[in-house]
């Protein structure tokens, strides 16, 4: 009897899963990818540094003085929530990305090769947080400039920039759902601006709640973004340098609200985005 | 010959319109496979399906020896997708977009670079290697698109209409590039809407109409299938065509041209028996020409309508 052996294909050839640390190199891999669009596309660089910087002048010098009294004080109250706003714009490039790759077949493309089913999302959203830390950054070295100051220490305002970081990846989900049910990228960006704009502008961003019709303000004190400015406040500026009519009492309470309110967001929209882009694709 | 792959019973709906209806077919490894269509016959639903962007309805795919829904990581190392629309980033350059396939591919890096390098060079991209792709023409994003396909050296390759809007320069040389692949021993499946294109490049041609393969075969024997081969006959003299006419009752004559159509088989025997009745009747003609009908008079035949079909 003689017995064969058919050669046979080893069984890691065969496994149907990509492995973990290959999952995460591709994934690196992609998130290059996303960074090095920016060298070819300063437009977009303009867009997460230029703006933001106006943003801060603009409403510094032409505002500040009527809101708060003096510029450097209103600074203090207004660059935390600035930030806050600047991280939420920057979340529509993951869903304008998707969207391109989307519509011009490289996702396709990414799809058919043999790579992680997850590394071109978490590739994108990883490259996202890169821009975010970049642009928080900027925007704490553009408001040092002009008089901002960190009245906390260290570690609490590396927790500000961590919570901040953590609500962009989970409302990054927002962003990938807009992506991927958006035509084309324009009209990401386009929602981006009509959604964006009162979400933030409702919110204790530019001017404290008091100041508001009694109407609209438990709609600003529910809103994420206030809650999340709040956090920030507390954790930059702390309770001592901030005006009574901005005063938050302790970092605590804001600080959970904004991990409940980013769970809730990622609860809801990470599903409803995959959802979607399987009916998609 | 092996099945780089056998399609039996793809059955695709999406709601209740039927794109795919039961398609059979089967590629040899190592050939062109050309599935011809007009727009909206179902052509990239196929090769979505059989690359395992989508999932079929019903019936078996198997590429490269696996089942696409059961298997779809060794059929994705296989194969190599080059779709419908230049898929290339427009904001990396061509040496990026290159680059990226290599890093997401098992390839060593220090092997990645030469593979780049030798991708450029063959598609002729070198000196717009450091340009964005967005500056790129039509004809250069589809070369760096099909270079992208290749870095992984996959052994079956699916272009989905490489060629619409290309001009016929352009189209020209994605030709060669496809003889080359195949002269490697690539197997390749390719869609097109044009008929010259599979005529040109396909070992095997499958027409799919509405969701059905038609007809299926080499090209000549599509053409062979259909009425219409014939015999062309050009005479010198009126005269002589007077006399050639009479005794090939069947043969249509143009006056004009001086010259004869007769209908044959194309075979040797009929060409034969004709070339004898000539002589017999010492009648030469100065020009003999055997004419088929090419893809497009197959495709009328076999649908009942042009390759102008709307799309609905």
């Amino acid at each position: 009897m003689t017995t064969v052996t058919a050669a046979r294909p080893a069984p890691a050839e065969l496994s149907p899963r990509v492995g973990v640390g290959e999952g995460v190199r591709q994934t690196m891999t992609l998130a290059w990818r996303t960074i090095v669009q920016v060298r070819h596309n300063p437009w977009e660089l303009g867009d997460y540094s230029i703006q933001p910087i106006m943003f801060v002048l603009l409403f510094t010098y032409v505002f500040g003085g009527a809101i708060a009294g003096s510029t450097s004080e209103y600074l203090t109250f207004a660059l935390p929530g600035i930030i806050v706003m600047n991280m939420l714009f920057i979340t529509m490039y993951v869903g304008t990305g998707l969207n391109t790759d989307l519509t011009k077949g490289v996702f396709d493309r990414l799809r058919s090769l043999p790579i992680a089913r997850w590394a071109p999302m978490a590739g994108r959203i990883l490259a996202d947080q890169v821009k975010q830390a970049w642009s928080i950054f900027l925007l704490l070295a553009i408001g040092m400039v002009l008089g901002f100051r960190i009245g906390t220490g260290v570690w609490s305002l590396l927790a500000a920039v961590g919570l901040l970081l953590l609500f962009a990846l989970a409302f990054s989900w927002v962003s990938v759902l807009v992506g991927v049910l958006a035509k084309d990228p324009e009209k990401v960006q386009l929602f981006g601006f009509t959604a964006l704009f009162p979400v933030t502008f409702v919110s204790n961003v530019f001017a404290p709640t008091s100041t508001m019709p009694g109407w609209l303000q438990p709609i600003v004190e529910n809103n994420p973004v206030t809650i999340l400015s709040d956090a920030c406040r507390a954790l930059m500026v702390g309770d001592d340098t901030i005006g009574t009519e901005w005063h938050v009492a302790s970092a605590t309470t804001p600080v959970v609200q904004s991990l409940i309110w980013a769970a809730a967001i990622a609860a809801v929209f990470a599903p409803l985005s995959v959802w979607a882009l399987r009916r998609r694709v | 010959m092996t099945k780089a792959i056998e399609v039996s019973g793809l059955r695709k709906a999406f709601g209740d319109k039927i794109v795919l209806d039961g398609i059979d077919l089967d590629v040899e490894a190592g050939t062109v496979f050309s599935l011809l269509g007009p727009n909206g016959a179902g052509k990239t639903t196929t090769v979505n399906v059989l690359t395992t962007l989508l999932r079929a309805d019903g019936g078996t795919v198997r590429v490269a020896g696996h089942d696409v829904a059961a298997e779809p990581k060794p059929v994705r190392r296989a194969i190599g997708v080059t779709g419908q629309f230049a898929a290339v980033d427009e904001l990396l350059t061509g040496e990026e977009n290159l680059q990226l396939m290599v890093d997401l591919s098992p390839v060593d890096a220090k092997d990645g670079k030469r593979i780049v390098a030798e991708l450029l060079e063959r598609f002729d991209l070198v000196e717009s290697a450091q340009q964005p792709a967005s500056t790129y023409s039509g004809g250069m994003r589809r070369k760096l698109d099909l270079a992208m396909t290749l870095v992984g050296s996959p052994r079956i390759i699916f272009l989905d209409e490489p060629t619409t809007g290309l001009d016929p320069r352009s189209r020209r040389t994605m030709w060669s590039i496809v003889r080359d692949l195949v002269a490697d021993g690539v197997t390749i499946f390719l869609t097109t809407q044009y008929l010259d294109e599979a005529d040109k490049l396909a070992y095997r041609v499958a027409v799919l109409d509405q969701g059905r393969i038609v007809a299926q075969g080499t090209p000549d024997e599509l053409k062979r299938r259909l009425p219409g081969t014939h015999v062309q006959l050009r005479f010198t003299t009126a005269e002589e065509l007077d006399a050639a006419a009479r005794i090939l009752p069947d043969a249509t004559r143009d006056d004009e041209s001086l010259t004869l159509r007769v209908p044959s088989d194309g075979g040797t025997a009929s060409l034969r028996a004709l070339l004898d009745r000539l002589d017999e009747y010492s009648l030469s003609a100065e020009e003999f020409s055997v004419h088929t009908p090419d893809l497009d008079d197959v495709f009328l035949a076999l649908t009942g309508h042009g390759t102008e079909v709307p799309t609905t």
